[in-house]
Protein backbone atom coordinates (compact mmCIF):
# COMPACT_ATOMS: atom_id res chain seq x y z
CA UNK A 1 0.00 0.00 0.00
CA UNK A 2 1.31 3.40 -0.87
CA UNK A 3 0.79 6.15 1.68
CA UNK A 4 1.39 9.80 2.45
CA UNK A 5 3.47 11.14 5.32
CA UNK A 6 4.77 14.44 6.64
CA UNK A 7 8.53 14.03 6.19
CA UNK A 8 11.64 16.16 6.08
CA UNK A 9 14.28 15.64 3.38
CA UNK A 10 16.38 13.31 5.52
CA UNK A 11 13.37 11.12 6.32
CA UNK A 12 12.30 11.09 2.67
CA UNK A 13 15.78 9.82 1.77
CA UNK A 14 15.51 7.16 4.47
CA UNK A 15 12.19 6.01 2.98
CA UNK A 16 13.64 6.00 -0.55
CA UNK A 17 16.54 3.89 0.69
CA UNK A 18 14.28 1.51 2.59
CA UNK A 19 12.12 0.94 -0.50
CA UNK A 20 15.26 0.25 -2.57
CA UNK A 21 16.25 -2.65 -0.29
CA UNK A 22 20.01 -2.11 0.01
CA UNK A 23 21.89 -5.11 1.41
CA UNK A 24 24.71 -3.19 3.10
CA UNK A 25 24.69 0.27 4.65
CA UNK A 26 27.84 1.71 6.20
CA UNK A 27 27.48 5.24 7.49
CA UNK A 28 28.89 7.72 9.96
CA UNK A 29 26.59 10.45 11.26
CA UNK A 30 27.26 14.09 10.48
CA UNK A 31 25.09 17.19 10.64
CA UNK A 32 22.87 17.77 8.66
CA UNK A 33 22.67 14.16 7.41
CA UNK A 34 22.27 12.54 10.85
CA UNK A 35 18.52 12.14 10.81
CA UNK A 36 18.68 10.15 7.53
CA UNK A 37 21.05 7.49 8.86
CA UNK A 38 19.25 7.45 12.24
CA UNK A 39 15.93 6.78 10.55
CA UNK A 40 17.44 4.02 8.41
CA UNK A 41 19.03 2.49 11.53
CA UNK A 42 15.58 2.52 13.12
CA UNK A 43 14.10 0.72 10.10
CA UNK A 44 16.78 -1.96 10.44
CA UNK A 45 16.36 -2.20 14.23
CA UNK A 46 12.59 -2.61 13.85
CA UNK A 47 13.02 -5.35 11.26
CA UNK A 48 11.46 -3.26 8.49
CA UNK A 49 14.61 -3.26 6.36
CA UNK A 50 16.68 -6.42 6.10
CA UNK A 51 20.25 -5.27 5.64
CA UNK A 52 23.70 -5.33 7.20
CA UNK A 53 24.10 -1.96 8.93
CA UNK A 54 27.74 -1.22 9.74
CA UNK A 55 28.57 1.34 12.42
CA UNK A 56 31.92 2.45 11.11
CA UNK A 57 34.47 4.70 12.79
CA UNK A 58 34.79 7.24 9.97
CA UNK A 59 33.58 8.31 6.55
CA UNK A 60 36.74 6.88 4.99
CA UNK A 61 35.68 3.51 6.42
CA UNK A 62 32.05 4.03 5.39
CA UNK A 63 33.08 4.37 1.75
CA UNK A 64 35.64 1.55 2.02
CA UNK A 65 32.95 -0.79 3.39
CA UNK A 66 30.57 0.30 0.65
CA UNK A 67 33.25 -0.49 -1.94
CA UNK A 68 33.77 -3.93 -0.42
CA UNK A 69 30.04 -4.66 -0.39
CA UNK A 70 29.46 -3.40 -3.91
CA UNK A 71 32.47 -5.30 -5.25
CA UNK A 72 30.68 -8.60 -4.53
CA UNK A 73 27.48 -7.31 -6.11
CA UNK A 74 25.62 -6.20 -2.97
CA UNK A 75 23.44 -3.10 -3.17
CA UNK A 76 25.23 -0.55 -0.98
CA UNK A 77 24.18 2.82 0.40
CA UNK A 78 25.89 5.45 2.48
CA UNK A 79 25.31 9.09 3.38
CA UNK A 80 27.52 11.96 4.39
CA UNK A 81 28.09 15.70 4.22
CA UNK A 82 30.76 18.38 4.00
CA UNK A 83 33.92 17.42 5.95
CA UNK A 84 32.77 13.81 5.92
CA UNK A 85 32.55 13.85 2.13
CA UNK A 86 36.05 15.31 1.98
CA UNK A 87 37.33 12.63 4.33
CA UNK A 88 35.81 10.03 1.97
CA UNK A 89 37.56 11.76 -0.89
CA UNK A 90 40.36 9.26 -1.38
CA UNK A 91 37.88 6.41 -1.72
CA UNK A 92 35.50 8.08 -4.19
CA UNK A 93 37.58 7.46 -7.35
CA UNK A 94 38.19 3.87 -6.17
CA UNK A 95 34.43 3.33 -6.28
CA UNK A 96 33.99 4.99 -9.66
CA UNK A 97 37.14 3.50 -11.20
CA UNK A 98 36.06 0.04 -10.09
CA UNK A 99 32.64 0.79 -11.63
CA UNK A 100 30.71 0.05 -8.44
CA UNK A 101 27.13 1.41 -8.38
CA UNK A 102 27.10 2.63 -4.77
CA UNK A 103 24.45 5.23 -3.98
CA UNK A 104 25.21 8.03 -1.53
CA UNK A 105 23.12 10.84 -0.11
CA UNK A 106 25.13 14.01 0.41
CA UNK A 107 23.62 16.70 2.61
CA UNK A 108 25.21 19.80 1.11
CA UNK A 109 27.00 21.80 3.79
CA UNK A 110 29.67 24.47 4.02
CA UNK A 111 33.35 23.58 4.30
CA UNK A 112 35.63 24.72 7.09
CA UNK A 113 37.23 26.98 7.90
CA UNK A 114 35.56 29.05 9.45
CA UNK A 115 33.60 26.13 10.83
CA UNK A 116 29.96 26.06 9.79
CA UNK A 117 27.31 23.35 9.81
CA UNK A 118 24.78 25.09 7.53
CA UNK A 119 23.98 24.52 3.93
CA UNK A 120 25.84 25.51 0.80
CA UNK A 121 27.15 23.48 -2.14
CA UNK A 122 30.90 23.87 -1.72
CA UNK A 123 31.25 20.19 -0.72
CA UNK A 124 29.81 18.60 -3.87
CA UNK A 125 31.63 20.99 -6.19
CA UNK A 126 34.87 19.84 -4.53
CA UNK A 127 34.05 16.29 -5.68
CA UNK A 128 32.82 16.87 -9.25
CA UNK A 129 35.92 15.14 -10.64
CA UNK A 130 35.52 12.00 -8.54
CA UNK A 131 33.79 9.99 -11.26
CA UNK A 132 30.44 9.98 -9.43
CA UNK A 133 27.16 10.81 -11.12
CA UNK A 134 25.87 13.99 -9.44
CA UNK A 135 22.12 14.50 -8.96
CA UNK A 136 20.37 17.35 -7.13
CA UNK A 137 16.95 17.27 -5.45
CA UNK A 138 14.69 20.30 -5.15
CA UNK A 139 12.31 18.95 -2.49
CA UNK A 140 11.74 15.95 -0.24
CA UNK A 141 9.48 14.15 -2.72
CA UNK A 142 12.07 14.45 -5.46
CA UNK A 143 14.70 13.21 -2.98
CA UNK A 144 12.68 10.07 -2.21
CA UNK A 145 12.06 9.40 -5.88
CA UNK A 146 15.70 10.07 -6.78
CA UNK A 147 16.98 7.51 -4.27
CA UNK A 148 15.01 4.73 -6.00
CA UNK A 149 15.99 6.03 -9.44
CA UNK A 150 19.67 6.40 -8.47
CA UNK A 151 20.03 2.66 -7.89
CA UNK A 152 18.44 1.93 -11.29
CA UNK A 153 20.72 4.45 -12.95
CA UNK A 154 24.02 3.41 -11.38
CA UNK A 155 23.35 -0.33 -11.66
CA UNK A 156 22.50 -0.20 -15.37
CA UNK A 157 25.02 -2.36 -17.21
CA UNK A 158 25.77 0.41 -19.69
CA UNK A 159 26.51 2.94 -16.93
CA UNK A 160 27.87 1.12 -13.84
CA UNK A 161 28.85 4.21 -11.88
CA UNK A 162 28.34 5.37 -8.29
CA UNK A 163 25.67 8.00 -7.78
CA UNK A 164 25.61 10.93 -5.35
CA UNK A 165 22.21 12.45 -4.59
CA UNK A 166 22.58 15.98 -3.20
CA UNK A 167 20.14 17.61 -0.78
CA UNK A 168 20.72 21.12 0.52
CA UNK A 169 21.57 20.98 4.21
CA UNK A 170 18.77 22.18 6.55
CA UNK A 171 16.77 23.99 3.83
CA UNK A 172 15.90 20.56 2.43
CA UNK A 173 17.15 17.98 4.93
CA UNK A 174 15.26 19.55 7.85
CA UNK A 175 12.18 20.99 6.15
CA UNK A 176 8.92 19.04 6.31
CA UNK A 177 6.46 18.50 3.51
CA UNK A 178 3.79 16.03 2.49
CA UNK A 179 5.50 13.14 0.75
CA UNK A 180 4.01 10.23 -1.15
CA UNK A 181 5.61 6.92 -0.19
CA UNK A 182 5.16 4.35 -2.96
CA UNK A 183 4.29 0.78 -2.09
CA UNK A 184 7.07 -1.77 -1.71
CA UNK A 185 5.50 -3.95 -4.41
CA UNK A 186 5.59 -1.11 -6.94
CA UNK A 187 9.19 -0.23 -6.12
CA UNK A 188 10.20 -3.90 -6.30
CA UNK A 189 8.70 -4.09 -9.79
CA UNK A 190 10.51 -0.90 -10.81
CA UNK A 191 13.86 -1.70 -9.21
CA UNK A 192 14.86 -5.35 -9.61
CA UNK A 193 17.30 -7.03 -7.20
CA UNK A 194 20.92 -6.10 -7.96
CA UNK A 195 22.92 -8.22 -10.40
CA UNK A 196 26.43 -9.46 -9.83
CA UNK A 197 28.02 -7.99 -12.94
CA UNK A 198 30.95 -9.83 -14.54
CA UNK A 199 33.55 -7.38 -13.17
CA UNK A 200 32.41 -8.03 -9.60
CA UNK A 201 33.94 -10.60 -7.25
CA UNK A 202 32.63 -14.13 -7.05
CA UNK A 203 34.14 -17.31 -5.70
CA UNK A 204 34.08 -19.17 -9.01
CA UNK A 205 36.19 -16.55 -10.80
CA UNK A 206 38.78 -15.09 -8.43
CA UNK A 207 40.16 -11.73 -9.46
CA UNK A 208 42.56 -9.10 -8.24
CA UNK A 209 40.87 -5.94 -6.96
CA UNK A 210 42.15 -2.57 -8.08
CA UNK A 211 44.72 -3.86 -10.56
CA UNK A 212 47.57 -1.63 -11.66
CA UNK A 213 47.49 -0.12 -15.12
CA UNK A 214 50.64 1.74 -16.04
CA UNK A 215 51.23 4.45 -18.59
CA UNK A 216 50.64 1.98 -21.44
CA UNK A 217 47.06 1.30 -20.36
CA UNK A 218 45.78 3.72 -17.74
CA UNK A 219 44.42 6.37 -20.08
CA UNK A 220 42.06 3.96 -21.85
CA UNK A 221 40.53 2.91 -18.52
CA UNK A 222 39.79 6.55 -17.74
CA UNK A 223 38.42 7.36 -21.19
CA UNK A 224 36.17 4.31 -21.09
CA UNK A 225 34.86 5.35 -17.65
CA UNK A 226 34.18 8.85 -18.95
CA UNK A 227 32.43 7.84 -22.17
CA UNK A 228 30.22 5.29 -20.45
CA UNK A 229 29.19 7.79 -17.78
CA UNK A 230 27.90 10.09 -20.51
CA UNK A 231 25.14 7.54 -21.20
CA UNK A 232 23.62 8.25 -17.78
CA UNK A 233 22.08 11.49 -19.05
CA UNK A 234 19.69 9.84 -21.51
CA UNK A 235 19.09 6.93 -19.16
CA UNK A 236 17.92 9.26 -16.36
CA UNK A 237 15.32 10.65 -18.75
CA UNK A 238 14.14 7.14 -19.65
CA UNK A 239 14.03 6.08 -15.99
CA UNK A 240 12.04 9.21 -15.15
CA UNK A 241 9.48 8.41 -17.88
CA UNK A 242 9.09 4.85 -16.68
CA UNK A 243 8.79 6.10 -13.08
CA UNK A 244 6.08 8.54 -14.15
CA UNK A 245 4.07 5.75 -15.77
CA UNK A 246 4.19 3.67 -12.60
CA UNK A 247 4.07 6.33 -9.87
CA UNK A 248 2.50 9.33 -11.62
CA UNK A 249 5.40 11.74 -11.01
CA UNK A 250 7.89 13.05 -13.56
CA UNK A 251 10.76 15.37 -12.71
CA UNK A 252 12.28 15.55 -16.17
CA UNK A 253 15.70 14.35 -17.21
CA UNK A 254 19.05 15.98 -16.56
CA UNK A 255 17.45 19.42 -16.55
CA UNK A 256 14.02 20.96 -16.40
CA UNK A 257 13.04 24.14 -18.22
CA UNK A 258 10.28 25.98 -16.37
CA UNK A 259 8.55 28.72 -18.41
CA UNK A 260 11.89 29.06 -20.17
CA UNK A 261 10.84 28.44 -23.79
CA UNK A 262 9.86 32.04 -24.55
CA UNK A 263 11.88 33.78 -21.81
CA UNK A 264 14.38 36.55 -22.53
CA UNK A 265 15.98 36.08 -19.14
CA UNK A 266 16.87 32.67 -17.78
CA UNK A 267 17.80 31.87 -14.21
CA UNK A 268 19.75 28.64 -13.68
CA UNK A 269 20.54 26.75 -10.50
CA UNK A 270 20.59 23.29 -8.86
CA UNK A 271 18.97 22.04 -5.68
CA UNK A 272 16.36 23.42 -3.31
CA UNK A 273 16.80 27.07 -4.34
CA UNK A 274 15.00 26.12 -7.56
CA UNK A 275 11.81 26.13 -5.48
CA UNK A 276 12.29 29.82 -4.69
CA UNK A 277 13.25 30.55 -8.30
CA UNK A 278 10.16 28.74 -9.60
CA UNK A 279 7.96 30.84 -7.29
CA UNK A 280 9.70 34.05 -8.35
CA UNK A 281 9.44 33.21 -12.06
CA UNK A 282 5.66 33.04 -11.61
CA UNK A 283 5.59 36.27 -9.58
CA UNK A 284 7.83 38.20 -11.97
CA UNK A 285 5.92 36.91 -15.02
CA UNK A 286 2.78 38.44 -13.53
CA UNK A 287 4.61 41.76 -13.31
CA UNK A 288 5.49 41.46 -16.99
CA UNK A 289 9.10 40.30 -16.77
CA UNK A 290 10.13 37.77 -19.41
CA UNK A 291 11.85 35.30 -17.14
CA UNK A 292 12.21 31.51 -16.91
CA UNK A 293 14.07 28.86 -14.94
CA UNK A 294 16.53 26.15 -15.93
CA UNK A 295 16.82 23.63 -13.12
CA UNK A 296 19.90 21.43 -13.35
CA UNK A 297 19.08 18.00 -11.90
CA UNK A 298 22.29 16.37 -13.10
CA UNK A 299 25.71 18.03 -13.06
CA UNK A 300 27.76 14.90 -13.86
CA UNK A 301 27.48 13.84 -16.56
CA UNK A 302 26.85 17.42 -17.66
CA UNK A 303 23.85 17.88 -19.99
CA UNK A 304 25.67 19.99 -22.56
CA UNK A 305 23.28 19.50 -25.47
CA UNK A 306 20.10 19.86 -23.37
CA UNK A 307 21.40 23.05 -21.76
CA UNK A 308 22.23 24.58 -25.13
CA UNK A 309 18.71 23.75 -26.32
CA UNK A 310 17.14 25.23 -23.18
CA UNK A 311 19.11 28.46 -23.58
CA UNK A 312 18.84 28.82 -27.35
CA UNK A 313 16.08 31.45 -27.35
CA UNK A 314 17.21 33.55 -24.38
CA UNK A 315 19.07 36.86 -24.38
CA UNK A 316 20.76 36.64 -21.00
CA UNK A 317 21.43 33.96 -18.39
CA UNK A 318 21.95 34.26 -14.63
CA UNK A 319 23.67 31.33 -12.92
CA UNK A 320 22.84 31.28 -9.19
CA UNK A 321 24.95 29.02 -7.02
CA UNK A 322 25.94 28.37 -3.44
CA UNK A 323 29.61 27.74 -4.05
CA UNK A 324 32.73 29.58 -5.09
CA UNK A 325 35.95 28.29 -6.61
CA UNK A 326 38.41 30.63 -4.92
CA UNK A 327 40.37 32.63 -7.42
CA UNK A 328 37.91 32.11 -10.26
CA UNK A 329 34.08 31.96 -10.10
CA UNK A 330 31.20 29.64 -9.25
CA UNK A 331 31.78 26.11 -10.54
CA UNK A 332 28.33 25.77 -12.13
CA UNK A 333 29.08 29.00 -14.02
CA UNK A 334 32.29 27.53 -15.44
CA UNK A 335 30.48 24.36 -16.49
CA UNK A 336 27.50 26.18 -18.00
CA UNK A 337 29.66 28.60 -19.98
CA UNK A 338 31.75 25.79 -21.44
CA UNK A 339 28.60 23.96 -22.57
CA UNK A 340 27.20 27.07 -24.24
CA UNK A 341 30.55 27.78 -25.90
CA UNK A 342 30.82 24.19 -27.16
CA UNK A 343 27.36 24.41 -28.71
CA UNK A 344 27.89 27.89 -30.11
CA UNK A 345 25.04 29.46 -28.12
CA UNK A 346 25.67 33.19 -28.02
CA UNK A 347 24.11 34.75 -24.95
CA UNK A 348 25.58 36.76 -22.11
CA UNK A 349 25.85 34.98 -18.80
CA UNK A 350 26.32 36.31 -15.29
CA UNK A 351 27.22 34.58 -12.06
CA UNK A 352 25.40 35.15 -8.77
CA UNK A 353 27.12 33.72 -5.72
CA UNK A 354 25.02 33.45 -2.57
CA UNK A 355 23.86 31.28 0.27
CA UNK A 356 27.39 30.55 1.50
CA UNK A 357 27.46 29.05 4.99
CA UNK A 358 23.66 28.99 5.06
CA UNK A 359 23.05 32.67 4.22
CA UNK A 360 19.49 33.20 3.00
CA UNK A 361 18.73 33.77 -0.66
CA UNK A 362 15.56 35.84 -0.53
CA UNK A 363 12.83 36.80 -2.99
CA UNK A 364 14.30 40.30 -2.97
CA UNK A 365 17.67 38.83 -3.97
CA UNK A 366 16.02 37.12 -6.95
CA UNK A 367 14.37 40.42 -7.92
CA UNK A 368 17.81 42.09 -7.76
CA UNK A 369 19.26 39.37 -9.98
CA UNK A 370 16.56 39.82 -12.59
CA UNK A 371 16.98 43.59 -12.44
CA UNK A 372 20.74 43.29 -13.05
CA UNK A 373 20.12 40.84 -15.92
CA UNK A 374 17.51 43.09 -17.54
CA UNK A 375 19.80 46.12 -17.49
CA UNK A 376 23.03 44.26 -18.25
CA UNK A 377 25.37 45.98 -20.69
CA UNK A 378 29.05 45.76 -21.63
CA UNK A 379 30.07 47.36 -18.31
CA UNK A 380 28.15 44.92 -16.06
CA UNK A 381 30.56 42.74 -14.08
CA UNK A 382 30.29 38.98 -14.64
CA UNK A 383 30.22 38.00 -10.97
CA UNK A 384 27.84 39.27 -8.30
CA UNK A 385 27.56 38.41 -4.61
CA UNK A 386 24.02 38.18 -3.20
CA UNK A 387 22.71 39.38 0.14
CA UNK A 388 26.07 40.67 1.36
CA UNK A 389 26.47 42.38 4.73
CA UNK A 390 28.81 44.85 3.07
CA UNK A 391 29.95 45.66 -0.47
CA UNK A 392 32.22 42.97 -1.95
CA UNK B 1 61.51 -24.32 -8.75
CA UNK B 2 59.24 -23.26 -11.59
CA UNK B 3 58.38 -19.99 -13.18
CA UNK B 4 54.73 -19.62 -14.08
CA UNK B 5 53.85 -18.63 -17.59
CA UNK B 6 52.77 -15.05 -18.11
CA UNK B 7 49.37 -14.85 -19.75
CA UNK B 8 49.54 -13.85 -23.41
CA UNK B 9 49.66 -10.09 -24.02
CA UNK B 10 46.00 -9.19 -24.59
CA UNK B 11 44.77 -7.53 -27.76
CA UNK B 12 43.64 -4.05 -26.78
CA UNK B 13 42.46 -2.49 -30.01
CA UNK B 14 39.21 -0.96 -28.77
CA UNK B 15 38.12 0.62 -25.47
CA UNK B 16 35.76 -2.35 -24.96
CA UNK B 17 38.82 -4.64 -24.88
CA UNK B 18 39.94 -3.00 -21.65
CA UNK B 19 38.60 -4.55 -18.45
CA UNK B 20 35.48 -2.93 -17.02
CA UNK B 21 36.43 -1.44 -13.71
CA UNK B 22 39.66 -2.40 -12.07
CA UNK B 23 39.05 -6.02 -11.13
CA UNK B 24 40.55 -8.70 -13.32
CA UNK B 25 42.21 -12.11 -13.01
CA UNK B 26 45.89 -11.92 -12.14
CA UNK B 27 48.49 -11.55 -14.90
CA UNK B 28 46.34 -9.35 -17.10
CA UNK B 29 48.36 -6.42 -18.45
CA UNK B 30 51.00 -7.00 -15.80
CA UNK B 31 54.75 -7.27 -16.20
CA UNK B 32 57.26 -9.30 -14.25
CA UNK B 33 58.15 -7.50 -11.05
CA UNK B 34 60.55 -9.19 -8.66
CA UNK B 35 63.86 -7.47 -9.36
CA UNK B 36 64.50 -6.28 -5.82
CA UNK B 37 64.16 -9.68 -4.10
CA UNK B 38 67.13 -10.43 -1.81
CA UNK B 39 65.86 -13.63 -0.17
CA UNK B 40 63.61 -16.11 -1.94
CA UNK B 41 61.15 -18.41 -0.20
CA UNK B 42 61.61 -22.09 -0.95
CA UNK B 43 58.82 -24.51 -0.10
CA UNK B 44 59.72 -28.03 0.98
CA UNK B 45 56.85 -30.10 -0.44
CA UNK B 46 57.53 -32.96 1.98
CA UNK B 47 57.09 -30.75 5.08
CA UNK B 48 54.17 -28.73 3.64
CA UNK B 49 50.79 -29.80 5.06
CA UNK B 50 48.86 -27.87 2.40
CA UNK B 51 47.16 -25.65 4.96
CA UNK B 52 46.85 -22.66 2.50
CA UNK B 53 48.28 -20.10 4.97
CA UNK B 54 51.04 -18.91 2.62
CA UNK B 55 48.62 -18.89 -0.31
CA UNK B 56 46.12 -16.73 1.58
CA UNK B 57 48.58 -14.40 3.27
CA UNK B 58 51.01 -13.62 0.43
CA UNK B 59 50.39 -9.88 -0.11
CA UNK B 60 51.26 -10.21 -3.80
CA UNK B 61 49.26 -13.33 -4.66
CA UNK B 62 52.57 -14.86 -5.75
CA UNK B 63 51.93 -18.34 -4.37
CA UNK B 64 50.01 -20.66 -6.63
CA UNK B 65 48.19 -23.90 -6.05
CA UNK B 66 49.05 -26.59 -8.55
CA UNK B 67 46.35 -28.88 -9.97
CA UNK B 68 47.73 -31.58 -7.62
CA UNK B 69 47.06 -29.36 -4.58
CA UNK B 70 50.67 -28.44 -3.82
CA UNK B 71 51.89 -24.83 -3.45
CA UNK B 72 54.58 -23.14 -5.52
CA UNK B 73 56.11 -19.68 -5.45
CA UNK B 74 55.89 -17.54 -8.56
CA UNK B 75 59.33 -15.96 -8.68
CA UNK B 76 58.29 -13.53 -11.40
CA UNK B 77 56.28 -11.67 -8.76
CA UNK B 78 57.59 -12.71 -5.32
CA UNK B 79 59.30 -9.71 -3.70
CA UNK B 80 60.92 -11.83 -0.99
CA UNK B 81 59.10 -10.22 1.93
CA UNK B 82 59.19 -13.48 3.93
CA UNK B 83 55.62 -13.34 5.26
CA UNK B 84 54.95 -16.86 3.95
CA UNK B 85 57.97 -18.27 5.78
CA UNK B 86 57.08 -16.39 8.95
CA UNK B 87 53.49 -17.65 8.88
CA UNK B 88 54.23 -21.27 7.91
CA UNK B 89 53.43 -23.39 11.02
CA UNK B 90 55.32 -26.58 10.05
CA UNK B 91 58.26 -24.41 8.87
CA UNK B 92 58.11 -25.80 5.36
CA UNK B 93 59.28 -22.48 3.87
CA UNK B 94 62.85 -21.23 4.21
CA UNK B 95 64.23 -17.93 2.94
CA UNK B 96 67.38 -18.46 0.87
CA UNK B 97 69.73 -15.69 -0.22
CA UNK B 98 69.47 -15.02 -3.95
CA UNK B 99 72.45 -16.53 -5.73
CA UNK B 100 72.82 -19.31 -3.16
CA UNK B 101 71.59 -22.84 -3.72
Amino acid sequence: MSSHAFLNGNEAVAWGVRLSRPQVIAAYPITPQTKAVEKIAQFVQDGELACEYLHVESEHSAMSCSIGASSVGARAFTATSSQGLLYMGECLPYASGARLPIVMMNANRALATPWNIYGDQMDVMFMLNSGWIQLFAENAQEALDLMVQAFRLGEDENVLAPVMVNLDGFVLTHTYEKVHIPSQEDVDAFLPAPRVHPHMMNQEHPMSMSISAGNQHNQEFKIREHLEMLGAEKLLEEIDKEYALRFGRSWGGALESYRGEDAEILLLSAGSICGTLRFMVDALREQGHSVGLVKLRMVRPFPTEALAKACAGARVLGVLEKDLSFGYEGTLFTNVNSALHQKNVALRSFNFIGGLGGRDITRQNVEEMVSILEKADAETPAIHYLNGRCPA
Amino acid sequence: MRNFEMSPVPKLDRLEDFPLGSSFPSFYITEKNAGWRVFRPVIDPDTCVRCHRCYLLCPDGAIHKTPEGAFEVDYDFCKGCGICAHECKPKAITMKKEGSQ
